[in-house]
C-alpha cells in the first residue's frame, strides 16, 4: 500500500449534508468559465482539446485539482447506495481497458508526483498517492483488479465518464460511470444512441445542432481529442444531482433567497471532452464538473458582469430546461451589483 | 480530421509476399511502441514522390495487440497514380517516412456472436488485423477469400494456421466461386457480414444480402478504391483565394494541400464524407469517383469529394 499523502494539497470537504466544499482563490481563477461573450445560445462549440495555458483547467489533458480526493469519496458513497451508476454492456470491456490506459498514462505523465505507472508488457504497476492506492495487475485480465477496468479507474478520476460505441454512423451510450450529473441517468440512457439521449434538449434540434455535432464527433481520431463546455446552475455544491435522488435536491431549488444566494447558488460548469479509444474504436466522453459560487464569480469582475448579462438575456425555454426558474431573478439582482455595464474583454479567461 | 499530428517512422523491413504484393514494416526510430488500434484501421502514408506529396491510405494488416511495428501490404498497381509503384520501387528498409495515426472506418461490431468475412484479392488486409484481434478476444469468425490463383494469394499459410477449417479459399483461375446464395442464406441469426474487395464484388455481395433480407445494420463493407489518375484540370478555391492546377497523377485533395490549404479528410478513399466540398461553379464536367454522394446529389452537381473525384475543365470550390 502506498502511504496516503496527507501533505498533498487536497481538501477535506463534502458535497452533501453539511456541504463544506470551498474553492481556494487559485481554483476559482483556473476554472473553465463557459461564456466567451455576454450572451449564450447553443452552438457546436467544439474545439481541439490540446494542452493549454498554465494554471487553467486546460493545462493537462485530464485535469486533477484540489477537490480530487473528496470527489472520489463522494463517488464511493453514491456507488454504495446505487451500484447501477456504473454500467458496461458486455461488448464494452475492451473500451474499459482503453479508458484505464488513457487515464493512467495521462495522469502519470501530467502529475508524476502524484501518480505513477510502470508497464512491462501486460504486467502493470499503478500508484495513486493522493488516494493511497497501489495496484499490480495484468492489462486485459479483469480478474486481477478489484472491479472491472472502467469502474476501477473511474473510481479514481474526477468527472463522469460515458463510453460511446460507434456503429451504423451513430454513437451508442453502452457504458459509463455517472455520479456527478446534471439531472440525467445512465441507467435510463444506457443503450441509447446520440439522438435518443439528446431528445429532451429544447431548441437545439431545430438548429440542426445534433447532426453537426455527431458528424464532428465521428471524425474525432486518436491524435485529435476535442472538447466543449456546457453549464447549468445548482443549489448547494451537490455533485450527485441525479433523477434517482431528485427527492433530496429538487426541493432545495426553492431555497435560494437574496440573503443566501452568494454562497448557496453555484454555476455548474461541465468540461466535456471526446477521445477516440484505440483498441475498441469507441469514444470516451468525460464530463468534468466545476462549481463556482456566485461569490466566487464576483472575485473575477469580468465573470460576474458576464454571468449577469447571460442570465438576463437567456431565452426562457433554456432557463426552464436548465432548471433556473426558481432563482434566476434573485441571481440577476445579486450580480447586478457587480456589473458596472462596461464592455468585457474578449475570450473567457480572467483579465 | 485534417492535417493531423503525423508519426515519424522508419521502414524496418520490406517482405515480398508474392509477385504483386509487398509487406512494409514501420516502427518508431526510438523503438517505442506505436499507438494501439482496432482491427480494420488504416493509416495514411505520406510519400514525397519528386515534387508530388502523396497521402495514400492503407489498411493495417498486423495484429492490433502487437504495436512494436505496423504492417501494411501493398499490391503493385501499374495503372494507378503511382503511389504503390513508389512504395514498391523506392521504399526499402531504413527509409524514413511519415504516417498518420490509425483510424477505423471498417470496425468489427463487437456485439456480434459471429463474424462472416468475405475478401477479394488485396481486400484481405483489414481481415488480417481483425482475425488476429478475434483470435485474442475470442470472437467466432469465418473467412472466405477469393484469389486469382494460390501463388497470388497473400497470407494463405498464416490464415490457414490461424483459422483452420474456418478459412475457405476460392481460386479464380480454377473457376472456383463463392456460393453467395448458399453462404448468405445459411448464417445463424445475429451474424455480421464484412466484405472488402473490388467494387463489383462488394456490390454483388450487398445485392445478395438484400435478396436474403439481411438487416442493413449487419452489413459492413470497405471499398479500397484509390484516387484514379486522369487529365489535368484547374480548381479555383474561393474562400482561400487560390487557383490550383491538379496534375494527371495527383488527386484534387493532394493539389489543394500542396497549395497550403488545409482541408478535412479521413479515409482519402471517397467513403467517409469528411472532405465533402461545395461546388460553386463549373466550366466542364465533374467526374465523381466516390462512394459517398448518392445519385441525386451527383445529378445536382453541387458537391464533390476531392479525395478521389476529378473534373474536366475548371471548377470553383467553396473551400
Amino acid at each position: 500500500m502506498a502511504t496516503p499523502a496527507t501533505a498533498l494539497p487536497f481538501r477535506d470537504e463534502t458535497f452533501r449534508d453539511d456541504f463544506t466544499f470551498r474553492n481556494s482563490p487559485q481554483t476559482v481563477r483556473r476554472a473553465p468559465f463557459p461564456f466567451d461573450k455576454d450572451s449564450y445560445m447553443y452552438a457546436v462549440n467544439m474545439e481541439l482539446h490540446r494542452d493549454g495555458r498554465p494554471d487553467t483547467a486546460f493545462e493537462h489533458p485530464i485535469d486533477v485539482d484540489e477537490h480530487y480526493v473528496a470527489e472520489m469519496r463522494d463517488r464511493a458513497l453514491v456507488l454504495d447506495e446505487d451500484p447501477l451508476r456504473c454500467q458496461s454492456l458486455p461488448h464494452m470491456e475492451l473500451a474499459g481497458w482503453d479508458t484505464l490506459e488513457l487515464l493512467m498514462t495521462s495522469k502519470a505523465a501530467s502529475y508524476p508526483e502524484w501518480f505513477s505507472l510502470s508497464r512491462d508488457g501486460n504486467a502493470w504497476h499503478w500508484i495513486n498517492r493522493p488516494m493511497g492506492i497501489e495496484q499490480r495487475f495484468t492489462f486485459g485480465d479483469a480478474t486481477t483488479l478489484p472491479y472491472g477496468p472502467l469502474e476501477y479507474i473511474t473510481r479514481q478520476a474526477q468527472g463522469d465518464f460515458c463510453v460511446l460505441d460507434e456503429r451504423q454512423g451513430n454513437l451508442w451510450m453502452d457504458a459509463g460511470m455517472v455520479t456527478t450529473q446534471a439531472d440525467w441517468s445512465l441507467d435510463f440512457d444506457i443503450g441509447m444512441n446520440f439522438f435518443e439521449w439528446h431528445a429532451p434538449v429544447p431548441l437545439a434540434h431545430e438548429l440542426g445542432i445534433f447532426e453537426r455535432a455527431l458528424k464532428y464527433l465521428l471524425a474525432v481520431q486518436q491524435a485529435n481529442p476535442a472538447r466543449r463546455l456546457n453549464w447549468t446552475m445548482t443549489v448547494n455544491p451537490r455533485l450527485d444531482t441525479s433523477p434517482e435522488n431528485y427527492h433530496r435536491w429538487g426541493p432545495e431549488n426553492t431555497h435560494i433567497t437574496a440573503e443566501n444566494v452568494a454562497d448557496k447558488l453555484f454555476l455548474r460548469i461541465e468540461l466535456q471532452s471526446f477521445w477516440r479509444l484505440p483498441r475498441s474504436n469507441a469514444i470516451l466522453f468525460p464530463i468534468r464538473c466545476y462549481f463556482l459560487s456566485m461569490r466566487d464569480l464576483t472575485t473575477v469582475p469580468k465573470w460576474s458582469a458576464r454571468m449577469h448579462r447571460v442570465l438576463r438575456s437567456l431565452p426562457p425555454e433554456l432557463a426552464t430546461y436548465k432548471g433556473l426558474d426558481n432563482f434566476r431573478d434573485i441571481a440577476i439582482d445579486y450580480l447586478a451589483g457587480f456589473d458596472d455595464g462596461r464592455a468585457t474583454s474578449e475570450g473567457a479567461f480572467p483579465d | 480530421m485534417s492535417l493531423h499530428a503525423g508519426i515519424d517512422v522508419e521502414v524496418t523491413d520490406v517482405v515480398e509476399l508474392n509477385a504483386l504484393v509487398k509487406r512494409f514494416h514501420f516502427a518508431r526510430p526510438d523503438g517505442q511502441p506505436l499507438p494501439a488500434f482496432s482491427g480494420g484501421s488504416h493509416i495514411v502514408i505520406e510519400m514525397q514522390d519528386g515534387t508530388l506529396r502523396r497521402r495514400t491510405p492503407y489498411s493495417l494488416s498486423s495484429s492490433p495487440f502487437d504495436t512494436r511495428d505496423y504492417q501494411v501490404s501493398i499490391r503493385r498497381d501499374d495503372q494507378g497514380r503511382g503511389g504503390s509503384l513508389y512504395m514498391h520501387r523506392g521504399v526499402v528498409a531504413g527509409t524514413r517516412m511519415r504516417i498518420s495515426p490509425p483510424a477505423n472506418l471498417f470496425p468489427l461490431d463487437q456485439r456480434a456472436p459471429r463474424h462472416l468475412m468475405l475478401a477479394g484479392g488485396i481486400g484481405i488486409t483489414p481481415f488480417m488485423a481483425q482475425t488476429a484481434q478475434l483470435a485474442l478476444t475470442g470472437g467466432e469468425c469465418e473467412l472466405h477469400y477469393g484469389v486469382r490463383n494460390r501463388s497470388l494469394g497473400a497470407y494463405l499459410d498464416e490464415l490457414s494456421a490461424r483459422l483452420g477449417p474456418r478459412l475457405h479459399v476460392y481460386e479464380d483461375e480454377a473457376g472456383e466461386r463463392m456460393d453467395l446464395d448458399r453462404l448468405l442464406s445459411s448464417q445463424p441469426t445475429g451474424t455480421h457480414l464484412y466484405v472488402c474487395g473490388p467494387t463489383p464484388m462488394i456490390e454483388a455481395v450487398l445485392a445478395k444480402a438484400a435478396k436474403h433480407a439481411w438487416p442493413a445494420a449487419h452489413l459492413h463493407y470497405e471499398h479500397f478504391a484509390k484516387a484514379p489518375p486522369g487529365e489535368p484540370f484547374t480548381v479555383r478555391l474561393q474562400a482561400s483565394d487560390r487557383t490550383v492546377e491538379v496534375g494527371a497523377e495527383q488527386s484534387m485533395l493532394e493539389a489543394i494541400e500542396a497549395a497550403g490549404v488545409e482541408a478535412p479528410y479521413l479515409c482519402r478513399g471517397g467513403a467517409c464524407g469528411q472532405c465533402e466540398t461545395r461546388v460553386l461553379s463549373l466550366e466542364g464536367e465533374l467526374l465523381h469517383a466516390d462512394h459517398w454522394l448518392d445519385e441525386k446529389e451527383r445529378a445536382a452537381g453541387e458537391k464533390i469529394m476531392p479525395c478521389v473525384s476529378r473534373c474536366r475543365g475548371t471548377v470553383v470550390l467553396e473551400r
